[in-house]
């Protein structure tokens, strides 16, 4: 096997990954979908649709003219019930649309394989499919696609880490579809023309690891080990693992030569060359102690997590935290009736194993958050600034590099709420007006 | 289907929503249980005198600490254990036949004086242990340098450092055994110097510290006393150096105080250099047979500074 790779500073995380060996079940899709009009980052999409209009599986209920956005599609057949906004669970009011299911699954016109010569169809046929990254985050992938100078793009990194415990769903997309990683991955390699192609898994998935190997022998991919350590699955840490170069403060892969794509996203590019079918279904791990039978499932997007969950057989015990995503980074629910959305890779329902939220006392100055930071920044600075409201050291000691992966909080044993304060930080610089001029 | 009632009402606080199982409390019992070792073969050797030593500043530490976060009506803050460690790591640090009540006195130094009026634990600017046993140094320089045999109850005799500045009386020199052991005159946990380095082994399996102080402390001191220590350059006696007088406790434990050393691995090694430099000097050329106590507090007073300047470079950062 080849030398692991990895990154410097970061935590060490406990190995809970309970759902591994649970094989894809799909759900069939339920009688109603709420689907937001924004489930990316970038501009949200305007309805296309109005209520009681038919609508089919695949077609369009959402676009924008705007660059940095992608398309929404419909999962169901049957018509458009109405318009509402909700509440997202980070905070935004959003519309969504209600469709009311037929039962038929009728598939659109329009859902052919696409006609690609070029890199130019390409980038237009990703963007018609809706794709954005699946890791979590929600990109748009054609806009990480189009590059102003594809030329100066040595490296392609597919982030199969997945280093946040209890999620599962990129490691079964590795097991279940690795023929369609393989030719995601060759693809984009040769519309892009990309000469490295790297795949990067974490070393607590041998099994990943042994077959994306096996599948990419005689092919120009690389399947690349790493040494387990939270968060390695973070763009500047993983492109610093396995390429040893660092991504400028504020600045994007693409600035040290590299294109990072989630192995679930790169497999769609496959599956939708093939198929034509946008993207109206994901893999979502449920787990948690609180989930009678937790697995992975394959769930039509606007889904409730309340259908989702009584889909896992219901919930055994009662439910303290609703976590989309994992327990690090994932953001926790007020309610259970929101929609799964696109990027949404885990449903984590915690109960028993969560415990009490812990009480903060004094800092002790132990330095362990130092340590950890995977940033190399200083969480403890920056939380006594945020706390203290004072923006210019916040900024001399870089808070705007935070990428809040919750290493430092996760270590801390006073139990501080770094993540939190240093949020309020950030947001604090970003209210601040800019200023104007020179001096 | 099955139907999902929710009566209550989901938690919601910002991420991560898991937490290590470290705490305050638990770095600080595993502090208490490293240096119990040396703690007991100080009883065994100075007998039920240092055992009561121990035991008062313990309960006068704990104490003192209650009244003074009752006095500030700040949250109680004796279930974090610091001020255990506090009492034990002075008690340790004293000669075995000091008057109780300049041990108690040494307690309100170091928890009222030092810890509670600038803000409580992690606000204070030196460590309280250490600054207590100076202020009882220069208060009571008799007592505090009033040392028995151990075994006994009433000849005064000299420690290996005091040996070692009195060239004459080299031949009175301890064995290296002893010294090892801790079967030496000396304060109560200083002496045995195989304990203290099983504490720190503990401490570091622990991860409760790193390796860098200890191991930058005791090399620079090694360094210069060998290089300075004899008649002529590098015809020194570094290891006596090493497991004589306060050096290991020092090293191991007071020195690696969070609150008052750098956060940073660079940080961290310039204070331990600096810590060497000066206990070397006070040892080599001072007035005092001892100065590991006197060095740490005037580093302890530089960490503000040393952290200023040792701001990790951000990630991607020019």
């Amino acid at each position: 096997m080849k030398r692991k790779k990895t990154f410097k500073q970061g935590a060490t995380l406990p190995h809970i990954k309970n759902t591994a060996h649970s094989p894809t079940v799909v759900m069939p899709a339920p009688e109603t979908i709420t689907v937001p009009m924004q489930q990316h980052i970038g501009a949200p999409c305007k309805p296309v649709l109005q209520k009681g209009d038919r609508v089919k599986v695949g077609q369009v209920i959402g676009d924008s003219d705007q660059y940095v956005s992608a398309p929404i599609h419909s999962g169901v057949s049957g018509k458009v019930a109405k318009m509402d906004i909700i509440l997202t669970y980070d905070g935004r009011n959003v519309p969504v649309m209600i469709i009311e299911s037929d039962g038929e699954n009728e598939i659109h016109e329009d859902v052919k394989p696409p006609k690609v010569g070029n890199l130019n169809e390409f980038v237009k046929a990703i963007r018609a499919s809706g794709l954005v990254g699946l890791g979590g985050a929600g990109f748009p992938t054609h806009v990480k696609l189009n590059l102003p100078n594809e030329a100066d793009i040595d490296t392609l990194i597919v982030n199969a880490v997945e280093c946040e415990p209890y999620i599962t769903s990129d490691f079964r997309e590795a097991l279940e579809h690795t023929e369609h990683v393989i030719r995601g991955t060759e693809i984009i390699g040769e519309f892009l023309k990309i000469p490295n192609l790297i795949i990067g898994v974490e070393d607590n998935k041998p099994e990943s690891i042994e077959i994306l190997s096996q599948a990419a022998k005689g092919t120009k991919i690389q399947v690349q080990p790493l040494i387990t350590r939270y968060p390695q699955g973070a763009e500047k840490m993983l492109i610093s693992a396995l390429t040893g170069r660092k991504v400028p403060s504020g600045g994007l892969p693409s600035d040290v030569g590299t294109i990072v794509l989630n192995i679930t996203t790169v497999s769609f590019i496959s599956k939708y060359l093939e198929t034509g079918m946008p993207l109206v279904k994901r893999r979502v791990t449920v787990d948690g102690t609180a989930v009678k039978n937790p697995g992975n499932v394959e769930v039509v997007v606007g889904t409730s997590i309340r259908e989702l969950l009584a889909f896992c057989g219901g919930i055994t015990e009662e439910i303290k935290k609703v976590i989309m995503g994992g327990p690090m980074m994932g953001i926790a629910n007020y309610n259970i009736d929101q929609p799964i959305l696109k990027q949404n890779n885990a449903i984590l329902a915690l109960g028993k194993e969560l415990g009490d939220p812990p009480n903060e006392t004094p800092c002790i100055r132990c330095g362990r958050c130092v340590s950890r930071c995977p940033m190399s920044l200083m969480p403890v600075n920056l939380d006594l600034f945020s706390r203290r409201r004072d923006l210019e050291m916040l900024n001399r000691y870089h808070i705007m590099d935070c990428i809040e992966c919750g290493s430092c909080t996760y270590n801390c044993p006073a139990k501080r709420y770094l993540v939190q304060s240093i949020r309020m930080g950030k947001t604090l610089i970003r209210q601040q007006p800019k200023v104007k001029g020179g001096k | 289907m099955e139907k999902i009632n929710m009566e209550k009402k989901l938690l919601v606080s910002a991420s991560p929503h898991i937490r290590d199982h470290i705490s305050t409390r638990r770095i600080m019992l595993d502090v208490v249980i490293a240096l119990a070792p040396a703690a007991l073969l100080g009883i065994y050797y100075h007998g039920l005198r240092a055992a009561l030593l121990i035991a008062v500043c313990i309960v006068s530490c704990v104490l003192f600490e209650y009244i003074a976060v009752r006095i500030r009506k700040k949250p109680a803050s004796i279930g974090d254990c610091s001020a255990i460690v506090t009492g034990l790591l002075l008690a340790m640090s004293l000669p075995p036949g000091l008057p109780v009540w300049m041990a108690v006195l040494g307690c309100f130094i170091a928890i009222v004086i030092i810890k509670q009026l600038f803000g409580g634990i992690g606000q204070n600017f030196v460590n309280p242990a250490v600054g207590a046993r100076v202020f009882l140094t220069i208060s009571f320089a008799q007592a505090m340098t009033t040392w028995v045999e151990p075994g006994t109850d009433v000849i005064s005799t000299a420690t290996p450092l005091a040996i070692m500045k009195d060239a004459e009386a080299v031949s009175a020199m301890p064995d290296f055994l002893d010294m090892f052991l801790g079967n030496i005159g000396g304060c109560i946990g200083e002496t045995s110097a195989i304990a203290l380095i099983l504490g720190g082994i503990y401490l570091l399996a622990r991860t409760v510290i790193t390796w860098h102080i200890p191991v930058f402390y005791l090399g620079t001191v090694a360094f210069l006393t060998w290089m300075l220590g004899g008649n002529g350059l590098f015809t020194g006696d570094p290891f006596t150096h090493l497991i004589a007088g306060g050096l290991l406790l020092g090293a191991i434990f007071m020195a690696t105080d969070y609150t008052t050393s750098p956060m940073t691995k660079k940080g961290a090694i310039i204070f331990a250099v600096g810590c060497g430099l000066v206990t070397s000097v006070i040892r080599l050329y001072g007035a005092l047979p001892e100065g590991v106590a006197f060095s740490i507090l005037f580093m302890n007073m530089l960490v503000p500074l040393i952290d200023r300047y040792t701001i990790p470079k951000n990630f991607g950062g020019r």
